[in-house]
């Protein structure tokens, strides 16, 4: 390591230290304590009651559904907007974003307008026989939309940096445009899906202001966790409710960490090709 | 590799005229109904009841107030978190310390974790079942419940935002021209007014466009914090629900269509510095440069 001329250390990293530690770390810190201060016994039943169960269940089953929906929407959508050239795809790239720039709660209340049974969709798939809003589908939907960009958003990259030379390969020796896709491509882009997978899926599991308004929160079928946590405190019960946070953030540090691990195996990937 | 200009490119994958048709296709149809749709439901129904319900849910004192405190946390918290951007940023990039990972994995925590427990954790800080709760309360300092809330809340939330687009553009620009500056003589600040700062403004207004949308549209953390007292401690987010659970869903998408309007200034914004090469290094970059040892 070379001997640092620059200032600024001290002042730099304090600001940071003290900033983080005011506003990320303590914050999560008190949460963590106040759900091990209620002991074992209280914590489980708390956090395996019925309608927590019910809640984890319908959370991490719409989270799936809309994950796995956002990974073949987001790629065909990064695929087509980095291979083709047509009118308009630059209005088409920027509107890939709005699901970040949207706040949740506006986009919430226009999915369900949207999607209640006299809206533009949900008479169309009332016809249908197909019930969207106040149902777990309408969860999904919250969630597809809120998820979308970050497939998106890591896959492109990838797909722009990729060798054309390669496809020409795959060509000259005779290999069909799908086989090319399986063999050559998609292992390519694997670890920038996965990653992407997962940073889609975290967000899902966290998502409430999008969902709200189109779940129904019923107890037992759509309430999501993030929802029950909220009802727990409007009824004061703070254990319970710092008890059931506390399962969300653990999901969320090992959905951080799986990303992470994931991202530092697609570059250690990349590096090597 | 060199191409005559003349030389067709061979088709690539996927080049087919009719795939490529119908996948542009299906792609254009999915994307008006998710993304395109709720965009224009949002202006359909503000204006459903007409110009002058609109005109007066936006001019209503509880929506005025509304707008007002979003302003304000905004005002509040974006500034905070840009100084905090560039600290981290300038701490992370320009030195080397133990714990550095680490440090760059807890400043990013805030985007993994669900804006409701976020809102929770601030009530074990600052409310009364709280560490500091009890104490506030004694010298009457209202934190949850009020305005510090609100913005504390909002600072959480976003505290990534400007940091995680200056580290991997600061450190993609290494340490050289900040070296040769301080070793010509320039004091500290005056070689990041102007030699650091010159090289990252676009990227630095692009995270605080991103920080900024974020703070005004906060819903789930602010929900938790604010109390909900209207005319006080709404946000226009708040404000939103209120209203369309009092079924006056005019008056909500009316409020709303002022956010998406932010929400579509702030994609203009975006796409305008992205011409200007802020946002073009990614994270894999980040992480590709921090895992390199510097020589």
């Amino acid at each position: 390591m070379r001997r640092n001329v620059l200032p600024g250390l001290p002042l730099s990293l304090g600001v940071t230290l003290f900033y983080v530690g005011l506003i990320v770390v303590l914050p999560l810190a008190a949460l963590v304590f106040k759900a091990a201060s209620l002991g074992p016994e209280d914590y489980w039943r708390i956090v395996s009651s019925s309608r927590a169960l019910a809640s984890y269940r319908v959370t991490v089953l719409s989270a799936l559904g809309a994950t796995v929906f956002n990974l073949f929407f987001g790629l065909a959508l990064a695929w087509v907007l980095t291979r083709y050239r047509f009118p308009g795809w630059r209005i088409v790239d920027a509107m890939v974003d709005l699901p970040f720039a949207l706040p949740t709660a506006v986009a919430g209340i226009a999915l369900t307008a949207l999607f209640t049974t006299n809206g533009w969709f949900g008479s169309i798939l009332g016809d249908l026989g197909i019930k969207v809003a106040y149902t777990p589908l309408g969860i999904m939907i919250a969630m597809c939309f809120t998820s979308l960009p970050f497939i998106v958003r890591t896959v492109q990259p990838v797909l722009e940096d990729l060798d054309p030379a390669l496809e020409e390969a795959a060509q000259s020796l005779g290999g069909s445009d799908w086989a090319i896709f399986r063999k050559v491509i998609l292992p390519l882009l694997t670890p920038a899906l996965l990653a992407g997978v997962s940073l889609s899926f975290a967000r899902a599991l966290g998502e409430f202001g999008a969902i709200i308004f189109i779940a129904g929160n019923q107890p037992m079928s759509t309430e999501i966790t993030a929802l029950l946590i909220f009802i727990r405190l409007e009824e004061y019960d703070y254990q319970a409710a710092a008890a059931i946070a506390s399962v969300l953030l653990l999901t969320a540090f090992f959905m951080l960490a799986l990303t992470n691990w994931m991202q530092s195996r697609a570059l250690r990937y990349t590096a090597r090709g | 590799m060199s191409t005559p200009a003349t030389r067709r490119e061979p088709p690539r994958v996927g080049d087919q005229p009719l795939f490529r048709r119908l996948l542009i296709g299906v792609v254009l149809v999915l994307g008006a109904f998710l993304i395109l749709a709720p965009l224009i439901i949002i202006g359909v129904e503000a204006f459903a009841k007409g110009w002058a319900v609109y005109r007066d849910t936006i001019t209503h004192p509880d929506t005025r107030h509304a707008i007002m405190l979003t302003v304000l946390a905004a005002l509040v918290a974006v500034p905070v978190n840009t100084v905090f951007g560039i600290a981290a940023a300038w701490a992370i990039t320009k030195f080397d310390f133990w714990g550095k990972r680490f440090l760059l994995v807890v400043i990013e925590i805030p985007f993994s974790v669900s804006p409701i427990v976020a809102g929770v954790a601030y009530l074990f800080v600052y409310g009364l079942q709280g560490i500091f709760g009890p104490v506030l309360d004694e010298y009457g300092v209202k934190i949850l419940f009020a305005i510090p809330g609100i913005i504390l809340a909002s600072m959480f939330v976003t505290a990534p935002f400007v940091a995680r687009e200056l580290i991997p553009l600061m450190q993609a620009q290494g340490r050289d021209l900040e070296e040769a500056a301080t070793s010509l003589g320039a004091s500290g600040w005056r070689t990041f007014f102007s030699v650091t700062l010159p090289n990252i403004k676009w990227a630095l207004l692009y995270g605080v466009v991103l920080c900024n949308a974020r703070v005004m549209g906060e819903f789930g953390a602010v929900s938790v914090v604010s109390g909900n007292i209207r005319g006080q401690t709404n946000t226009l987010p708040l404000h939103i629900e209120l209203l369309y659970h009092d079924y006056q869903a005019a008056g909500a998408f009316a409020s709303a269509s002022i956010l998406a309007l932010i929400a579509v200034f702030t994609i203009i914004a975006k796409v305008a510095l992205e011409r200007q090469g802020a946002g073009r290094i990614r994270r894999p970059a980040l992480a590709a440069n921090t895992a390199e040892k510097t020589s």
